[in-house]
């Protein structure tokens, strides 16, 4: 059987492991509130969320290193009760790498191997503990001790000792939370790759929206303890199902509207000061009703001239803060009546712009169809 | 004002220095020098360059086969029972337990030793535990100066020295280790044996050196609760040095005493290194 592949195919790929209405509370804390996720065998998913919204505590009790208070853990298809972790077949790579210091490196990479009954002849052993270290661009270092590799070294030590047992999913707790910027985008290409080549199914915990919508197939958005949001990066980031999903992941504006029409998914709404636009609507909605909308900082553009193109709305905002962040200036607008605008403005698009600078009152252009109404809470 | 890296350090080492040199190089020094002399015919030293001191280290055996079976035999027996104890009070206790139980594991340091010792003469002697066995039918035992009551003595003292080194390696230990060996399959029995063991291997080392070198010299317990039929080395230098005023002789038992000890660290150590950079697989069939 080959590795499903990326796309379309994987709503086909069968399940490989299951929250079941999982809830974890420690004392009075709920951790981890009636989780319920399918993941598909070979797919990269992403527990995505604010520190301290139940990432890890989700992710260790796939691993079995907590039990769930209610509801269930499924593990290919089978009921992990409360079956200990050194039964699961899962691996897990921990926030801090958890190497273990008395070992060499090939001897921490060859430690699950090790742990297997009947006994992995010796040999074997070493063989696989060669490959792991060759995949993970390791192959000289197994006599090294721990403490004489660098973070990014140990971090590709705690991988390889993971995958080396060929686990049925991959759980990575922030592995590249302690890495510098640009060794953190290095690692996330190599783990990608790493993914595609192994087959396995990878489940990321980050908090880094940006790392979760470059690398998953799926994110599954939390909010304190719960489930906000599950679907492929462009889902989340194009149709945020509420206020916390739309701000979580990227940064969007957010006004108060009136529903004025709708029809086949989009939405005539009016704003606040009055001028009307056209956005998407995924669920019910009557004329009439009062939504929330959000429209990203870069569906929205700045014009000099009076001048609205036709399928635009148009109102005047002044220039309140202006950054450059090279391939994007991010302006912030004030406008009396709808408050803090964002609009980021491309780099190419500045020039048609001339004296658009802190204090100028100019025009913002919301096309029709950029935006949409978000879900309620 | 500035001090010279020279000064500074002279500062430093200086006093240390100083009381090693007086009170330590100086009476070894002393020491060996006599145990190649001669008893003088009242008693004390006579100069004289001879063996024959180390040669009659025999006619003592007796006092070194004691200490030598006895201190070893402390130091494991206090290991086996303190090892237990600090994993639990540094792994397993709710901590906010933890220090109120560390505090009783020290509480008994506040009694002299020799209070302490004391007890156990009467719970060992005739009218305490033998009688209890006896009532109880469990027939007729002799506890009081014997060797069992030795080592129940001095484990018994010894015994917090090495609870707190093991159980400050203990305490140290990442516990996300055990979770990662867990996570790697390894049972909760095989991930002590592989992780916990060894990375406790220097607490086990500093408190087994700490008792077995205080034991080595140990004196007193001997003394009270071994009733002169089991006597250490240092009860026979006691009777050297004061009682037939020997000195030669005694000095060269002292030599004898603390070259065994030197060898006998030596080896342990190696040991330990040994293991201590052995494969986690050690111990485990
Ligand atoms: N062992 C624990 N005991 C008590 N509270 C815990 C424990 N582990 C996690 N929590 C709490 O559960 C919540 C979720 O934690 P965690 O899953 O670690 O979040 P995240 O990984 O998303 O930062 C937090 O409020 C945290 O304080
Ligand atoms: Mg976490």
């Amino acid at each position: 059987m080959t590795a499903p592949t990326r796309g379309e195919d994987e709503s086909q790929a069968p399940v490989i492991a299951e929250f079941v209405d999982t809830t974890k509370r420690f004392g009075d804390i709920v951790a981890a509130e009636r989780l319920n996720l399918q993941i598909r065998r070979g797919e990269f998913l992403s527990f995505l969320g604010p520190s301290g919204c139940g990432k890890t505590t989700a992710l260790r009790m796939l691993a079995g290193l907590e039990t769930p208070t209610e509801g269930r853990i499924l593990i290919d298809g089978q009921d992990m009760g409360d079956a200990p972790a050194h039964r699961r077949p899962v691996n897990m790579v921990f926030q801090q790498y958890a190497l273990f210091p008395h070992m060499t490196v090939a001897e921490n990479v060859g430690y699950g191997l090790r742990q297997r009954r009947p006994r992995m002849d010796r040999a074997e052993i070493a063989r696989r503990v060669d490959r792991a270290l060759e995949t993970v661009r390791l192959s000289d270092f197994g006599p090294r001790r721990i403490w004489q590799m660098s973070g990014g070294q140990q971090q590709r030590v705690a991988l390889a000792r993971a995958i080396v047992n060929e686990p049925k999913v991959l759980l990575l707790d922030e592995p590249m939370a302690a890495l510098d910027a640009k060794l953190r985008g290095e690692m996330q290409m190599e783990l990608l790759s790493l993914q595609r080549v192994l087959g396995i199914t990878f489940i990321l915990v980050t908090h880094d929206q940006q790392e979760a919508l470059s690398m998953s197939d799926r994110i599954c958005l939390m909010g304190q303890g719960r489930i906000v949001q599950i679907g492929t990066p462009r889902d989340l980031y194009d149709r945020p199902a509420n206020r916390y999903a739309a701000g979580f992941v990227g940064s969007a504006n957010m006004l108060d509207a009136t529903v004025q029409s709708t029809a086949d998914g989009q939405a005539r709404v009016a704003l606040a000061d009055g001028s009307s636009v056209t956005v998407f609507s995924a669920g019910d909605r009557a004329a009439g009703d009062r939504v929330a909308i959000a429209v990203r900082p870069e569906a929205l553009r700045l014009s000099v001239s009076d001048s609205v193109d036709a399928g635009a709305t148009g109102f005047a905002a002044t220039i309140t803060h202006k950054t450059f962040l090279g391939e994007h200036i991010e302006c912030l607008l004030h406008h009396p009546v709808l408050g803090q605008l964002q609009v980021n403005v491309p780099r190419q698009a500045e020039r048609s712009l001339p004296g658009a600078d802190v204090g100028r009152t100019v025009h913002v252009l919301w096309d029709h169809g950029s935006g949409l109404i978000l879900g309620q809470d | 004002m500035a001090i010279s890296r020279h000064k500074a350090r002279l500062l430093l080492l200086g006093p240390a220095g100083l009381w090693y040199a007086a009170l330590l190089v100086l009476p070894l020094a002393v020491v060996l020098v006599y145990s190649f002399g001669e008893r003088a015919a009242a008693g004390g030293y006579a100069p004289a360059f001879t063996l024959a001191q180390y040669a009659n280290l025999g006619s003592r055996w007796a006092a070194f086969k004691n200490t030598l079976v006895l201190a070893p035999a402390g130091t494991l027996a206090a290991l086996l029972i303190a090892y237990p104890l600090a994993y639990f009070l540094a792994v397993r206790v709710n901590p906010k337990w933890r220090t109120a139980l560390l505090v009783l594991v020290i509480v008994p340091f506040w009694t002299s030793i020799l209070i302490r010792s004391y007890a156990w003469i009467y719970l060992l002697g005739g009218r305490g535990i033998p009688t209890l066995l006896a009532d109880l039918g469990l027939g007729d035992w002799r506890l009081i100066n014997t060797p069992f009551a030795v080592l129940v003595g001095i484990v018994y003292g010894y015994l917090p020295l090495m609870v707190f080194p093991v159980y400050v390696s203990l305490e140290k230990l990442d516990k996300r280790l055990l979770e990662a060996a867990a996570d790697l399959g390894a049972p909760p029995w095989r991930s002590f044996l592989q992780v916990t063991l060894p990375l406790s291997l220097p607490g086990v080392a500093t408190g087994s050196m700490l008792v077995f070198i205080l034991l080595m010299g140990e004196y007193l317990i001997p003394q009270m609760l071994g009733g002169g039929k089991v006597f250490f080395v240092g009860n026979a230098l006691v009777d050297l040095f004061l009682q037939s005023r020997n000195w030669a002789f005694g000095s060269a038992m002292s030599v004898t005493l603390v070259a065994t000890m030197l060898v006998v660290v030596t080896l342990y150590m190696r040991f330990l290194k040994r293991i201590g950079a052995a494969r986690d697989d050690i111990g485990v069939m």
